[in-house]
């Protein structure tokens, strides 16, 4: 079977299926759990049973259905904020490279000063002050990381507007935001959308390690991270408890990496085959 | 004779394949060459010369494998070697001169460790050695201060005196064969006459064989014995220089051949041009910040008139079209278009100056976005310009006088709807001689002269009254451009177009343009008609790129050599 009008390989297939599991999970979650999301039905930390099939948790509610729920949660705001992310990061990016001058020094001076931060100190200090509601979480690091969007966007960009199509669409008389839209968005669009599938990544494993430290998604909610720390003392009992979220971060973040590379190696050899030497 | 001597390289049923089955890069091509002789490869891109100079140290680019055939150097078929027996022929019995050699160069070592390199690697000479046979070489090869030439960094040559660092590095180990792939396609004809020299001489003293590729007939016709005519990966013909130039047996040669003989007699036809003065530039300076590009220059180009600037790289003859486009705003001095003066600078021309003025660039593959069909490309200008959604800052009626002039008024382009700006798009296809089934391909779907037909298409949708032609047929096959020569000049006479032609080519100039402005280091040495231009008495610097162009004999480089050597012994 072809994908994109290339063969997948074996562990980009595995990557494809996980992902594609994963999705279906978080998009169905409400009519696949077995349980509702908060309702406590055996006793902290239930060894695995027909009833309970990976155990309870640290309040005895539904493993399974806390992971399906933590999965939905983290998975959907991980997406929202790479989508927002990459909406502030290419429009800025681009807008910076077509236009040049002040524009592009105030914005690259900016994006300098953020990344002059580190992101989770950063992270710490606004969700400190604002308190962590997931709108101000999703903001909040959705406009970290549009930095470094910004950067590979601005870098692609400058790659595209010295190409004498680009000249020609100025010479015409085009304005910025259609050369942006026509000329550049779609020439850019191979590199960005797997950087979209890392940045993804990143943003995943950030929200759940915002969530370990008790900072990102809030209980009741469910959440991938949040549900590694609750259940962590569990492993002093050398119960499996932490170890069924802390999974499901990893799997889902190999998988994506696995996606991610494939396509990466799609683009790096349109020829399909190294130099006979 | 050269049949006496010893076969030097042979190969025998070379075929290369792509790695997508059923692609076919080259096909059965033996190739025999004697020590010390040299073999042009000549066709058009895309024929397989340079896969084959390739080959013939048995290496193959990304995406193509060798399937069959064997590689010879004298006697060991090289290719059933392993692959430190491949590395100890390579740079030592065969060397390869890439096209371009600023590319070919590591920008971080200097010249002298990159050309002295190879030897050492192969153990065939000492440090010091190797050195001071790089003296050697720089010196006879012509490079400025040769003891110390070594110790500079590759940017810190010039285009041709890396192209000849370049055949130093190749000759390093002394090989016994050379593989030349367009050595001199990348410099300028003033540059290009002197690496030729001197390549000639140094196959010549140290009797290297070399497989010398080229698309340029005439130039090889001055350094190789034997001529072998490639197209789509197999062999044409065959034969000595003097036989393939004066009789072709095959159609395909004698087309090539005869491309630059019917050009010769070829004029610019001066019933075309009108009195009525489209662009006058007076007085114009440049700069690229505290750098002066352009210097008091003064051009004119009436109706229906094509005026040509020819100089060599750098002379600031494409910062002339960028200032009179307003991409680069003048310093000094005004342009006017049909007695209006022009704003400096594009963002302040209006809409329909901007459609007035088109451009066509030099290389058509960055171009045209690959990302968009010809109908979107095509269609565009048309419906910017003239259709219903675009913000039109054009009135109808108020251009009528320009739009009469060119074919058709302009207003009746006028709030276009979109079915007219789609028959529009058909009507364009059809001017430029393309086929309407291509306008839902992409670029690069065509081959490089549809894809500058598409070019010329787009700038025509604006309906301008004139065209900056930037090289608009350096960059094809000399086939492929005699046909984009034939469409200018009908468009031009059906049109009534007025072309700026940038150029380093006198044969196109001498053949299209009414009149022909020479430019030097950004100044005008001579600008008149084109026959007074060509027939002197010359500026020197006119001179000395008329006599730099190739002509397609056997004997030119020679007589040039000869005259130079009287006119040395006379002072």
């Amino acid at each position: 079977m072809k994908l994109l009008g290339h063969k997948p390989t074996r562990s980009a297939w595995f990557g494809l299926v996980v992902v594609g599991i994963f999705i279906f999970i978080a998009v169905f979650t409400p009519f696949l759990a077995p349980y509702p999301e908060s309702a406590n039905i055996g006793g902290t930390w239930d060894e695995p049973s027909g009833k309970m099939w990976l155990g309870a948790d640290q309040i005895g509610r539904d493993m399974l259905t806390r992971i399906m729920y933590g999965s939905r949660m983290t998975i959907g705001v991980a997406l929202a904020i790479t989508s927002l992310s990459f909406l502030i990061g290419i429009v800025l990016g681009f807008l910076s490279a077509v236009m040049g001058g002040w524009v592009d020094m105030l914005l690259t001076r900016l994006v300098d000063v953020m990344l002059s931060i580190p992101g989770l100190i950063f992270a710490l200090i606004i969700l400190g002050v604002f308190g962590s509601s997931i709108p101000v979480l999703i903001l909040t690091i959705a406009v970290l990381d549009s930095t470094r969007v910004f950067r590979l966007a601005r870098a692609l960009g400058m790659n595209l507007t010295v190409l004498e199509y680009v000249e020609a669409a100025k010479l015409r008389g085009e304005g910025t935001w259609w050369i942006i839209r026509r000329e550049i968005l779609p020439n850019a669009s191979a590199p960005l959308v797997s950087e979209f599938g890392l940045r993804f990544c990143f943003n995943f494993l950030f929200i759940a390690g915002l969530s370990f430290l008790g900072l990102g998604i809030q209980p009741p909610y469910a959440d991938l991270g949040g549900m590694v720390r609750e259940n962590a003392a569990a492993i002093n009992f050398g119960m499996m408890a932490p170890i069924y979220p802390a999974t499901a971060i990893a799997l889902l973040t190999v998988s994506v990496n696995l996606v991610v590379d494939w396509l990466l190696s799609i683009e790096a050899r349109p020829s399909g085959a190294q130099a006979e030497m | 004779m050269i049949d006496d001597k010893k076969i030097i390289l042979k190969i025998t049923g070379l075929r290369l394949e792509g790695v997508r089955a059923g692609n076919v890069i080259v096909d059965d091509v033996d190739v025999t060459l004697h020590a010390g002789e040299v073999l042009g490869l000549i066709g058009e891109s895309g024929a397989g010369k340079s896969t084959i100079g390739l080959s013939a140290m048995s290496y193959a680019r990304a995406g193509v494998h060798i399937a069959l055939g064997s590689i010879e150097i004298d006697g060991i078929d090289i290719r059933k070697l392993d692959a430190s027996g491949r590395r100890g022929v390579r740079g030592r019995r065969i060397a390869y001169v890439a096209q371009s050699a600023s590319a070919a160069f590591n920008p971080s070592h200097t010249i002298m460790d990159q050309v002295c390199e190879a030897p050492m690697i192969h153990g065939l000479m000492a440090r010091d050695e190797a050195e001071s046979w790089a003296r050697h070489l720089f010196k006879s090869l012509d490079l400025p201060e040769p003891e110390t030439f070594g110790n500079r960094y590759p940017h810190q040559a010039s285009g041709g005196q890396l192209q000849r660092a370049m055949a130093a590095m190749a000759m390093s180990c002394r090989p016994d064969i050379l593989v030349l792939d367009e050595p001199t396609t990348a410099l300028d004809v003033t540059t290009q006459i002197e690496v030729l020299i001197l390549l000639k001489s140094l196959i010549r003293e140290y009797g290297t064989a070399a497989l010398y590729i080229t698309h340029d007939l005439a130039v090889v016709a001055q350094v190789a014995d034997r001529i072998k005519v490639l197209r789509h990966g197999k062999e044409v013909e065959e034969g000595t220089v003097d036989g393939v130039l004066q009789a072709p047996t095959q159609d395909y040669t004698a087309r090539l051949v005869a491309v630059r003989g019917a050009a010769a007699s070829e004029r610019a036809d001066p019933t075309s041009v009108k009195p009525e003065v489209i662009l006058k530039v007076d007085h114009i300076d440049a700069a690229y910040g505290s750098f002066k590009v352009v210097q008091d220059v003064s051009l004119d180009v009436r109706k229906g008139e094509t005026v040509a600037v020819v100089g060599e790289s750098g002379s600031g003859k494409s910062t002339l079209a960028r200032i009179i486009t307003g991409l680069l705003p003048p310093t000094a001095g005004t342009i006017s278009f049909k007695g209006q003066v022009l704003p400096r600078s594009l963002a302040e021309r209006s809409k329909n100056l901007k459609r007035t003025i088109q451009l066509v660039y030099q290389i058509p593959d960055v171009a045209l976005n690959p990302r968009q069909t010809l109908l979107e490309t095509i269609g565009r200008p048309v419906s910017f310009y003239f259709g219903q959604g675009g913000s039109n800052d054009v009135k109808p009626g108020e251009h009528q006088t320009i739009g009469e002039t060119i074919g058709r008024p302009s207003s009746k382009y006028m709030g276009m709807s979109d079915a007219e700006v789609d028959t529009r798009t058909k009507e364009l296809m059809d001017l430029v001689e393309l086929p309407q089934a291509f306008l839902t391909r992409y670029p690069t779907e065509l081959s490089g002269g549809q894809k500058q037909r598409v070019c010329v298409a787009r700038a025509l949708a604006a309906n301008p009254d004139l065209i900056i032609l930037d090289e608009p047929t350096s960059a094809l096959d000399p086939l492929v451009a005699e046909e984009i020569l034939k469409l200018l000049r009908r468009l031009q006479a059906e049109l009534g177009l007025s072309y700026v032609l940038i150029t380093h080519d006198l044969d196109v100039v001498h053949r299209i343009a009414h009149r022909t402005a020479v430019m030097l280091r950004g100044s005008f040495v001579a600008f008149d008609e084109t026959e007074r231009i060509f027939a002197g008495p010359y500026h020197p610097y006119t001179e000395k790129l008329i006599t730099a162009v190739p002509v397609m004999r056997s004997d030119w480089l020679d007589e040039v050599l000869a005259k130079r050597k009287s006119a040395a012994a006379a002072a």
